[in-house]
């Protein structure tokens, strides 16, 4: 079973040495001859404006947070749905209040108008 | 194969306990979240190792998908934190220090020390097993644990409904703001158009069609 994950593993030490390589590479090939214009903050090619922190609007951390809790919901449901011949009809019911609890937040978030941007 | 499994959880814990260092001594806050989902990934790996797929998935998708994006949100949502330099130890570190270890040393240990550990038996050749633990998982959601289960959904729940109380505190401020700047920029506006007041100005008039027709009549 954890043989499978030696190609993972392959893989991952393959993901960081890829772009290792070009990085690597490029310092110790290329020429350094800096100028002031050379070292300069580069944004697409306009001058950079302000700080680089910016504060989020609030919205974000709302779709966030219900990202998360969807999620949480999925993997709730991927047990479930393994279980389920083993359960049976209970096991729908179950999961049917469980929903409808989350669901419930689900409505009074879009009610609240949470889900429109302002 | 054992000594394998050994390597690989040392290099794990070693990765989680470095990460998890890092979270709390670095900084920038930025690095610290990114140290944090380092750590994160390092548990995840340790579930594999144990067979324990669902909860090593379940632990990706979680933590470092969802609630890594939450952390850095929230960070973003902060006002300038970054730019101070905050300390990194108030005057009482030495209990927060004394009280995990206490923590760890009276609950974990004994706990882990004591438990009959019983491993599940190798599944039968040539059946390829499930993805390992969900099912058991599931079927005891339903069974042994179903009202943990619906109060998981009702924690949930909560979580949101208290997120979007906070968040709307926030928005009512915000327009309380806007709308006394509103109110200035107004005022400015009025007192503008009074004090040319002899001269009749279509431009003015065009502003506010209330005050036009007031003059007029």
């Amino acid at each position: 079973m954890l043989a499978n994950y030696a190609f993972i593993g392959v893989f991952f030490i393959g993901a960081i040495i890829f772009p290792l390589v070009p990085l690597v590479a490029a310092y110790l090939l290329g020429p350094k001859r800096p100028t002031p214009i050379k070292l300069d903050t580069y944004e697409c090619g306009l001058e950079a404006v302000g700080d680089i922190r910016v504060q989020f609007k609030i919205q974000y951390y709302l779709y966030a947070l219900a990202f998360v809790i969807f999620d949480i919901e999925v993997v709730f449901l991927y047990p479930w749905a393994a279980a389920y011949g083993q359960v049976g009809l209970f096991a729908l019911i179950a999961m049917a209040i469980f929903l409808v609890i989350l669901v419930g937040g689900l409505v009074y978030e879009w009610k609240k108008g949470a889900l429109e941007w302002v | 194969m054992n000594t394998l499994i050994t390597v690989l959880f040392l290099i794990f814990a070693a990765i989680i306990l470095a990460s998890a260092i890092m979270t709390v001594t670095v900084k920038n806050i930025v690095h610290a979240a990114l140290w944090l989902i380092s750590s994160f990934f390092g548990v995840g790996a340790l579930y594999l190792l144990m067979e324990a797929e669902f909860l090593g998935v379940a632990q990706v998708l979680i933590y470092v998908g969802a609630v890594s994006i939450l952390i850095l949100f929230a960070i973003m949502l902060t006002r300038d934190l970054e730019g101070s330099q905050n300390r990194q130890l108030t005057p009482r570190w030495w209990i927060a220090l004394i009280v995990p270890a206490a923590l760890f040393s009276l609950l974990i240990v004994p706990t882990v020390m004591t438990h009959a550990w019983q491993l599940p038996p190798p599944p039968p050749a040539g059946q390829p097993p499930a993805i390992s633990g969900a099912q058991q998982i599931g079927a005891a959601f339903m069974r042994e644990y179903l009202l943990p289960f619906e109060v998981a959904a009702i924690l949930l729940t909560v979580a949101m409904i208290g997120a979007i109380v906070v968040a709307f505190e926030e928005r009512e401020r915000r327009r309380r703001v806007l709308t006394l700047a509103e109110q200035v920029r107004l005022r400015q506006r009025q007192q503008q158009r009074q004090q040319p007041a002899p001269r009749p100005e279509p431009a003015a008039t065009a502003v506010q069609p209330s005050e036009a027709t007031g003059s007029e009549t």
